[in-house]
């Protein structure tokens, strides 16, 4: 499964954060996952709780979803991404990778596929709670 | 916010040997050619191989090879490269087909993220990348990414070429990237001025592919590119280099 290399990047960026900040336990790790790249929560959540180790045993995974707005670098329209409107083999290519969506998407208004991805790409780690050492 | 990707790229490569960027400042040079020629050769001497198609906007490996339109990597805890002519192949062709890819830096350099971090390359002696022409963002992303990556540049007889290519050399140095060398590819006559002028940059010069007809003929047939000059040549470089163990360190 594509998630189990997304929960092992979360959790090894995760532990990094929580070495730099001093945390002896991770109570909370909140990871906020864009619309356009469809990541299945409940698949990212089941492989964060089966990688998770030492300090962040105890961890809850909090997911966000995130809306994806796309913005057209030739005419400024702004619209939201929706997968609804993508065939079966355009919506699994950009899962893999959210910028193919410059193949299958395009303005519509202008028709240009030259789009910014202005929010809800892909994974992000947006915060870590936990227990400081002494 | 922490885009959490870039943590596991290390790891994604901590069983890959030697990672190799076949590049050139100008395109047009045959990179493409001896990215894939170099993988197959090197495959067919018992090396595990990778090949990873780089080229985002224009790439052309996967017709070189001759893959099948069918061809996918498989879902196992990430990305599993298909194996095709004996190589772990890579290539954004997966997503995209037939379809154009117009994408700017940031996109490219997303996508190469993306790739890096989700792609299981397993255990490989050498990763060959073909590259991008130029200096633009996916080197300097991979020379930021990949840290212990290695360079084999390509150039051609012509002036324009070679020109174009020293720029790129002295980038690479000024970030002391390692160069393994320089091939001339397309060679007509027996002038030996870029030879010349890769010794006074104090680099290697690997070797000179002669211009072949018959490499057109042989696009999507890996055995029939073998046999062309370029698979030839290719070849004879990494036998004059072999070391005692008689693997290739020319690479």
């Amino acid at each position: 499964m594509h998630e189990w290399a997304l929960a092992e990047a979360v959790l090894k960026s995760a532990e990094q954060v929580a070495e730099k900040e001093n945390l002896r336990e991770v109570t909370e790790v909140t990871i906020k996952v864009g619309e356009l790249q469809q990541i299945e929560a409940p698949i990212l959540r089941f492989a964060l709780n089966q990688l998770k180790l030492g300090s962040f045993k105890k961890a809850k995974f909090r997911i966000l979803k995130a809306k994806s707005t796309l913005k057209c670098r030739v005419c400024g329209t702004i619209w939201e991404f929706s997968f609804r409107k993508l065939d079966k083999a355009a919506a699994e290519a950009i899962h893999f990778v959210p910028e193919v969506a410059h193949s299958y998407i395009k303005c519509p208004k202008c028709c240009s596929p030259d789009f910014e991805i202005v929010s809800g790409r892909g994974v992000w780690l947006e915060n870590i709670q936990g227990v400081k050492s002494e | 916010m922490i885009d959490p990707r870039t943590s596991v790229i290390t790891e994604r490569l901590a069983h890959v040997g030697r990672i190799v960027a076949v590049s050139s400042g100008k395109g047009g040079v045959g990179k493409s050619m001896v990215a894939t020629a170099l993988a197959l050769s090197l495959a067919r001497e018992g090396c595990q191989v990778g090949l990873f198609d780089l080229d985002f906007t224009g790439p052309s490996t996967h017709i070189i090879l001759g893959t099948p339109s069918n061809l996918q990597p498989k879902e196992k805890k990430g990305i599993v490269p298909p194996n095709f002519e004996g190589l772990s192949y890579m290539s954004l062709v997966y997503y995209v087909g037939d379809n154009p890819a117009p994408l700017r830096g940031a996109d490219i350099t997303n996508a190469l993220i993306e790739l890096l971090s989700v792609t299981q390359w397993g255990t490989l002696d050498f990763l060959v990348i073909d590259m991008p022409p130029g200096i633009g963002d996916a080197v300097l992303d991979l020379i930021r990414l990949v840290r212990r990556i290695e360079f084999l540049i390509v150039t051609t007889p012509s002036l324009l070429a070679f020109e174009v290519v020293k720029k790129q050399v002295s980038l690479l140095c000024e970030l002391q990237m390692p160069i393994v060398g320089v091939v001339e590819n397309m060679k007509m006559d027996k002038a030996n001025d870029v030879q010349l002028a890769v010794h006074k940059l104090g680099l290697r010069y690997l070797g000179a592919i002669p211009y072949d007809a018959a490499v057109e003929a042989a696009i999507g047939n890996p055995q029939k590119l073998l046999e062309t000059a370029i698979g030839q040549t290719l070849g004879q470089i990494k036998k004059a280099s072999a070391n005692q163990r008689g693997k290739p360190h020319f690479l």
